[in-house]
């Protein structure tokens, strides 16, 4: 059951610092969109505001709506716990919790959120380990630290945690960039595979990866330092990396950006 | 020739000369012996110490002699890191020294008295001539008063530095942090008078027919007082170590904040609070004013807490060290050893309850 994420008008604020301006983007069930762009253009700001993650900053604060199948998340009396449930997140350094064995990380947040029942944790962790392609290397090893795997083997495992919970969306920021070529191959096949359950939105500075794994790409941009970030163009990645609409884009692409 | 070879000779070799000689061993040991042979002939000879300064003066001649040395043999820069190595080593030395020092007194001195007797005995009828006499009482005491002191700082104190740290914001969060450093000076012996004053001049009379009475309670509730600064403050340190993403990755499993911080937050951190717990339990166990001031040293056991004065190891050291009797020096080094075995086994107790987890390394 994957959802339409809806975002318009979206300003994130650090304070009194605008780190992006009204950022507006549909995101269709089932799909993958990438969404590049330079350092600091605000794609991690952007990737956060949608699951609520942004606010866990102390001053950090948002304006404009995103809905979600038309629900607006930002509204009041919705529950921040349920929003992150929903829209799962895969950050850029792997974090799996260093307390914990690999069983129990792939399947943190089911215990953390109450699932008891030992049968239903074997068979999710099971099943969400084998979805992040991590199941053959580790099944000897369930009960060894999460944290004693290897970069790579860490983000599935991250990811296997976050598909766990069997959220709607899963937002993954560069995902890969601390990874090797071959673990980074790992992810996309993987997330080709998840693309059947879930709308999936990646950060990437690899343009490669974008124009692999994507069916739409968003180019975020800055004009200087201290000006918000925006979304230049959003667009199939099929026309942005053959025949963009904005010059910006296109040099960017080439490599003749800045 | 490049910028470091023009600016700072000697600390880039160049491509074709990455071999340098070393030093013999032989030569090392034969500078030591020299440096140590010279000093003694110095101080033995002109008669101005003992040992110790044959040590220092020796361990002086040997570094400058091993810097001069090696800097003909080794060139200028390896001879430099050979001496900052030496100085390292003589430095921790000499940090140990102090520290075995005590420990071997302790052992030396505190065998003497170590018998069933003065486990199993307290100093209820004991006169200046009996060589009997025990800290069974003290034991029971100190096991008591710190045992109900950490009870009651180790909940308050890592829920305080979890307000601070996860929740704390703005002027409150500050004011509080400030009074807890302030705290964490105060003598042992201004909590001793506080509770003084408060518990047992004025509490203690509602349980007690108005008569006021010392108690172990009241010890440790000055050892609590005592106890919950540097908790907070270690456990708070401890806390901000923790990283920002493995919270983030908890609430973005959609894990409420109380919960990530009681299963992801708190568990990383433990060794460490528990390192800091620890540290505070053993200046409480050694605190002797307060135990003094607010439940009065005992001669007699008494289990009871609640009522009546009690003993704890620290005070009976203290008293017997200053007993006229000839047999009270040997139970107090005693009673100091036991003290001392007592903080270092819960220290490895609680060391390994804790340690980081239950998973094979
Ligand atoms: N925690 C923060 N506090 C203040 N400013 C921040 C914080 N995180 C990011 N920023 C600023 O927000 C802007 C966008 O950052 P980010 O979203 O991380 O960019 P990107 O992910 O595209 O590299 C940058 O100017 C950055 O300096
Ligand atoms: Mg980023």
């Amino acid at each position: 059951m994957a959802k339409r994420i809806e975002a318009s008008n979206v300003s994130s604020y650090y304070g009194s610092f605008k780190a992006i301006d009204s950022v507006s983007m549909t995101v269709e069930p089932k799909t993958i969109t990438a969404l590049i762009g330079p350092s600091g253009c605000g794609k991690s700001t952007f990737l956060r505001s949608i699951n609520r993650m942004h606010e866990v900053l102390p001053n950090a604060r948002i304006e404009g709506s995103l809905t979600i199948d038309d629900q607006n998340i930002y509204d009041p009396d919705v529950d921040v716990t349920a929003v992150r449930r929903m829209i799962g997140m895969v950050f850029q350094r792997p974090n799996p919790f260093p307390t914990m064995s690999i069983y129990e990380n792939a399947v943190a947040g089911l215990k953390l959120n109450g699932v008891k029942k030992k049968s239903i944790l074997d068979e999710a962790a099971e099943k969400s380990l084998r979805s992040a392609n991590l199941w053959d290397e580790v099944k000897d090893r369930l009960d060894r630290p999460g944290a004693g795997l290897s970069g790579g083997q860490q983000q599935r495992l991250c990811i296997a945690r976050t598909i766990a919970v069997e959220p709607q969306v899963v937002l993954m920021d560069e995902p890969c960039s601390a990874l090797d070529p071959i673990s980074t191959l790992a992810i996309e096949d993987l997330m080709f595979k998840l693309k059947d359950r879930f709308t999936i939105i990646i950060v990437t500075h690899n343009m490669q990866q974008a124009a692999r794994v994507s069916d739409k790409t968003g180019f975020f941009s800055i004009d200087k330092t201290g000006d918000p970030g925006r979304l230049i163009e959003y667009d199939d990645t099929q026309k942005i990396f053959s025949n963009p609409a904005q010059k910006k884009t296109e040099d960017y692409i080439t490599g003749r950006f800045g | 020739m490049s910028l470091l070879d023009r600016e700072v000779p000697g600390v880039v070799m160049t491509p074709d000369n990455i071999r340098s000689r070393t030093l013999p061993v032989a030569v090392n040991l034969g500078i030591a012996v020299g440096a140590f042979v010279v000093a003694a002939a110095i101080v033995l000879g002109a008669g101005i110490g003992n040992w110790v300064l044959v040590v220092v003066l020796g361990a002086v001649f040997y570094l400058v002699g091993l810097n001069v040395v090696a800097g003909r043999i080794e060139g200028r820069r390896a001879a430099r890191n050979r001496a900052m190595k030496a100085l390292i080593y003589s430095a921790c030395v000499l940090a140990i020294l102090p520290l075995a020092s005590v420990v071997w007194t302790l052992v030396s001195k505190g065998v003497a008295r170590l018998d069933g007797n003065f486990f199993g005995t307290s100093m209820n009828n004991i006169g200046a001539r009996d060589p009997e006499g025990g800290a069974y009482h003290a034991i029971i005491g100190t096991l008591e008063q710190v045992g109900i002191a950490t009870l009651m700082s180790v909940p308050l104190g890592v829920l305080g530095a979890i307000y601070l740290v996860e929740y704390g914001r703005g002027k409150f969060a500050g004011t509080v942090r400030f009074f807890v450093d302030v705290m964490t000076g105060i003598p042992s012996i201004v909590a001793g008078l506080f509770i003084l004053s408060f518990w047992v001049l004025i509490v203690s009379p509602w349980f007690n027919d108005g008569q006021p009475r010392f108690s172990g309670f009241a010890a440790a509730l000055a050892l609590a007082v005592l106890m919950l600064p540097t908790i907070v403050r270690s456990t708070e340190e401890m806390l901000r170590l923790v990283p920002g993403p493995l919270r983030e990755g908890s609430y973005a499993l959609g894990v409420p904040q109380w919960k990530t911080i009681l299963s992801v937050v708190l568990p990383t951190a433990l060794p460490g609070i528990v390192t800091g717990v620890m540290l505070a339990v053993a200046r409480a166990a050694g605190e002797t004013a307060p135990v003094l001031l607010v439940a009065g040293g005992a001669a007699a056991i008494n289990f009871d807490p609640f009522a009546g004065n009690q003993q704890s190891l620290s005070l009976f050291v203290y008293q017997q060290a200053g007993d006229a009797s000839r047999y009270a020096p040997d139970r107090a080094w005693t009673a100091a050893l036991t003290l001392v075995a007592l903080v270092l086994i819960l220290t490895v107790a609680a060391k390994l309850l804790a340690r980081r987890n239950k998973l094979s390394r």
